[in-house]
């Protein structure tokens, strides 16, 4: 029997949400993202669930915020003009300590940008993004079937830790079609959330806030936030090696390039180059112990992000001068092809560039 | 011996911290009793703004969110659709409602939200300092038009009711003033009726109170009400816009 079906990434993450027995979905259009709030316009009320079509990106994660106070799994999907319009609310959000999940299928920028995939809004996503002090669980996914896996993943962590969580991917991903297995159990954790506004019977009247005048309770609260960013900085790190072992040169990349650079590593592995790659799936908390430890072992960095150099600088601090790390990097659109990156690994083991492979049964096969 | 007059069991034992005078005071001590009689303190929740009232969230009883400026609207879009059988309100400044949140209140009145907004028009940013705002009215000196409202430089002021009342989706839309005893029951009676409204599934329901800032219009609080009734009511005046 059949248990795969063929869905897009945009499309495999609504049913991820689903699954992760999400109660509600805000958003607002914006390509390369359509897909979501269109499925999901059938999918929650179908499953006794709520979808707005909120006014704005604004208006929408103001909405997962109301929906994160009564208790509730909410969820907001967006590309990169309209999650920096989220990130107000995003701020109040991780403040107020609400679980929730935003999706960011990014395209290249700044300013409208293009349509087309990118990944530079590493920093907004992975640095705090809105104003103040505070952290998102980023996850990344490769493939359609993450998208699908991530999503109750997402709400899980999201709700252990009182925090917002980031779905962080790019175009291709949300828009390729792959095979999906859709028969996977997920354990769904109902969290108890004695803190939700949503009645006080019963009890003393719950607030939700995050206005603190006194600088003491301020500060107290921002320590509260950081140690519990420590705290998933040692239990939620999650990332994929592949041929790392014995790599002399690893290539860190995650999304779409991290498949492209997959194909690489066979490719320069072909050549007798000893090259592998590390997939970062959480950007954070970043796995940089585990880059700290390559670095000590000898082994050189070569960085392929859809952005002008982002990652690049979390993947420089775990090195910590340790080794040499280096970049490359395509944006406003542009996919990095795997000549250019075989190239570029092959310049790292002085070895001269090669024409294009395009027409090769490997190139095809990324 | 009997006790005649004592707090509403809807507000907190915190004392308010808002300026001598000023009706926000008066508002909330409204709505605290307006909770108690409908005996709905326990499944109410409140949102808050961001002006002079964000410290609501320790006066009230209820269960109580603080929105950011303006989102009050979308917060409570997103508690009552997860929770529709709560009661939910949230209580706006004109700087939160008619400036900043323009889009949220249009929109949530327009999909006939099932809330009750609580609007407090005091045609300045109290909390701010008396900066202009969208409902300042012309020729009123503020801090950011000093020489009073110019419509040619600062446009016109807005009128929130009129405006919202030509959209189908509201229910109930009253404009009232709280400025004598008779005043002040219309404005209980107002806002009872758009929570009641609310129960009964009618749908969006806005009640703006014509309200005070003595501090910033450099007035004493007698003063400030003969200005509400006699300036202000003038280019806003009280009175039912929608009520089916
Ligand atoms: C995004 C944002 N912009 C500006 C402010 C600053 N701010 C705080 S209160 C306020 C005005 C509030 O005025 P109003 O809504 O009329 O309420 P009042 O203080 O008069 O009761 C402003 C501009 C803010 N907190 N957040
Ligand atoms: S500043 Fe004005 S609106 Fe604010 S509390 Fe004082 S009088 Fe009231």
């Amino acid at each position: 029997m059949a248990t795969k079906k063929l869905l897009k990434g945009n499309i495999a993450l609504c049913h991820g949400a689903v699954a992760a027995r999400c109660d509600a979905f805000f958003g607002y259009p914006i390509t390369p993202q359509n897909e979501v709030p269109e499925c999901m316009s059938e999918l929650m009320p179908a499953n006794g669930s709520v979808f707005i079509q909120a006014e704005s990106e604004v208006s929408a994660i103001n909405m997962v915020y109301g929906a994160a106070c009564a208790g509730k799994r909410a969820m907001t999907s967006s590309s990169s003009p309209g999650v920096s319009l989220k990130q107000e609310g995003i701020s109040y959000i991780a403040a107020c300590e609400l679980p929730c999940v935003i999706v960011n299928v990014q395209r290249g920028g700044p300013g409208l940008g293009t349509i087309l995939p990118g990944q530079a809004d590493y920093f907004q996503a992975v640095k705090g993004g809105g104003h103040g002090d505070y952290k998102l669980l980023v996850l990344a996914p490769w493939s359609a079937q993450e998208c699908y896996e991530f999503m109750p993943l997402a709400f899980d962590l999201a709700d252990k830790y009182r925090n917002p969580s980031m779905i962080l991917m790019d175009a291709i991903i949300g828009q390729m079609l792959e095979p999906v297995d859709m028969h996977k159990n997920f354990d769904i954790v109902e969290y108890p959330k004695p803190w939700a506004t949503n009645g006080a019977r019963g009890r003393a009247h719950n607030i939700i806030n995050s206005l603190w005048i006194d600088p003491k309770t301020m500060e107290g609260l921002n320590q509260k936030l950081q140690a519990k960013y420590a705290d998933m900085q040692v239990h939620e790190v999650r990332f994929k090696e592949y041929q790392t072992e014995d790599a002399e040169l690893v290539m860190v990349a995650y999304g779409s390039p991290a498949r492209i650079c997959r194909s690489v590593v066979d490719m320069a592995r072909e050549e007798g180059m000893k090259v592998g790659l590390l997939r970062p799936i959480t950007l954070f908390p970043f796995p940089a112990m585990q880059i700290n430890d390559m670095a000590k072992d000898g082994k050189r960095f070569l960085v392929v992000e859809m952005s002008c150099g982002q990652m690049v600088e979390d993947v420089k601090l775990a090195v910590n001068g340790a080794s040499d790390v280096e970049f490359y990097g395509r944006s406003g659109g542009a996919v990095p092809t795997p000549t250019e990156i075989l190239n570029e690994v092959r310049a790292r083991f002085g070895k001269p560039p090669v024409v294009s492979h395009y027409s090769s049964r490997k190139e095809s096969a990324v | 011996m009997q006790k005649v007059f004592e707090r509403p069991k809807g507000l907190t034992d915190t004392e308010f911290t808002y300026c001598a005078g000023c009706l926000h005071s008066t508002i909330h001590r409204l709505i605290a009793e307006i909770m108690e009689e409908m005996d709905i303190i326990h499944q109410t929740v409140g949102v808050c703004p961001v002006g002079c009232a964000v410290f609501m969230y320790e006066y009230m009883a209820c269960d109580i969110i603080e929105a950011s400026h303006g989102r009050a609207p979308s917060v409570a879009t997103g508690v009552k659709r997860m929770l529709p059988d709560r009661l939910v309100f949230s209580y706006q400044g004109d700087g939160d409602l008619a400036s900043i949140g323009t889009a949220e209140i249009v929109h949530a009145a327009g999909r006939g939200e099932n809330i009750s907004v609580i609007f407090i028009n005091n045609t300045t940013y109290g909390m701010t300092g008396g900066q202009m705002a969208p409902t300042t009215l012309i020729g009123q000196k503020t801090t950011t038009c000093p020489s009073g409202r110019d419509p040619h430089v600062n446009g016109y002021p807005i009128r929130v009711c009129e405006m919202l009342a030509t959209l189908d989706g509201p229910s109930y839309i009253e404009r009232v003033a709280p400025t004598s005893p008779a005043g002040m029951s219309k404005t209980k009676k107002a806002i009872k009726h758009a929570f009641q409204n609310q129960i009964d599934g009618k749908g969006f329901s806005l009640v703006e109170v014509l309200s005070n800032c003595p501090t910033n219009w450099r007035m004493t609080p007698i003063d400030s009400f003969k200005w509400i009734d006699e300036k202000m009511s003038e280019f806003f005046p009280v009175g039912v816009f929608v009520d089916r």
